[in-house]
């Protein structure tokens, strides 16, 4: 159970501004929200686009025209519900595989004509790591155990 | 409590049992019987090493009835937990002062 506790996150807020303005601000102005030390691009972020359909991706352009692509929408419902995976490793770089990936999904309701609650959910979190189960022959081999506890210590906040 | 030391991972990793014992984890979470099944080492050399691994952080153990059952510290994913709930409290925080702004004072 502590497990599947600690795979999954929960937030949420209350805001003062309708349904509708509340998920456009969330989806077309997440480059704005999104605390602005994370960051996957060598170059300054010029924009976040947060492409709105099924099948779109959320990237990160850079000043220098870099692109990274680091979440694929999985849904696509306004004004109520977006979902989108998050294929940033815990080193902060994109996981290419998706059996690696975690979802976040926003969900929005209604509270009255002004006033919206945002549920936001990031679950599968176990899938990114801490690696233990990508163990293979090679992990006792010059590459394996470092590179995996140097992974185990990079989750780690405090790990010098 | 189980905090991870990197230091003393280090060392208790550069056995070859535990190397082995921590593989065996991986797999399922295992008791100390099962665990000497697997492994050509005695049980009391299996509590030893699992000594070993647990004072480092890399494994955590609990009672299931009158064994106990040990299996790979989860730290790692709780770090990350902790680390995307404080993105998440801020971009929500910063999102909140984005959509109470008056739109006439949007740039």
């Amino acid at each position: 159970m502590t497990q599947a506790q600690s795979s999954v996150l929960h937030r949420q807020i209350v805001v003062d501004a309708p349904i509708e303005r509340a998920f456009a601000v969330f989806t077309e102005r997440f480059g704005d929200i999104k605390p602005p030390d994370h960051t996957l691009l060598a170059a300054p972020i010029a924009e976040t686009v947060f492409e709105p359909r099924v099948g779109g991706h959320v990237y990160d352009r850079g000043v220098d025209g870099s692109e990274c692509r680091w979440s694929r929408v999985l849904a696509y419902e306004p004004p109520h519900r977006v979902v989108f995976s998050w294929d940033i490793n815990p080193q902060w770089q994109v996981e290419t595989d998706p059996e690696l990936t975690s979802e976040v999904e926003v969900r929005f309701i209604a509270e009255g004509p002004d006033r919206t609650r945002v549920e936001l959910e990031h679950r599968n979190l176990d899938r990114h790591g801490p690696g233990w189960p990508v163990f293979s022959e090679s992990i006792g081999g010059d590459g394996g155990w470092p590179l995996y506890l140097q992974r185990f210590a990079d989750l780690l906040p405090d790990a010098a | 409590m189980s905090t991870y030391r990197p230091d003393e991972a280090w060392t208790a990793l550069g056995d070859g049992t535990r190397r082995a014992i921590v593989e065996r984890l991986a797999e399922r979470p295992s008791s100390v019987g099962e665990l000497a099944a697997d492994l050509p080492v005695s049980r009391p050399a299996v509590s030893q090493h699992l000594k070993v691994l647990k004072d480092a952080g890399l494994v955590v153990d609990e009672a299931a009835g009158t064994r106990r059952i040990y299996r790979l510290n989860p730290a790692g994913v709780a770090a990350l937990r902790d680390q995307l709930d404080a993105f998440w409290g801020r971009a929500l925080t910063a999102f909140q002062q984005t959509v109470e702004r008056p739109p006439e004072e949007e740039s």
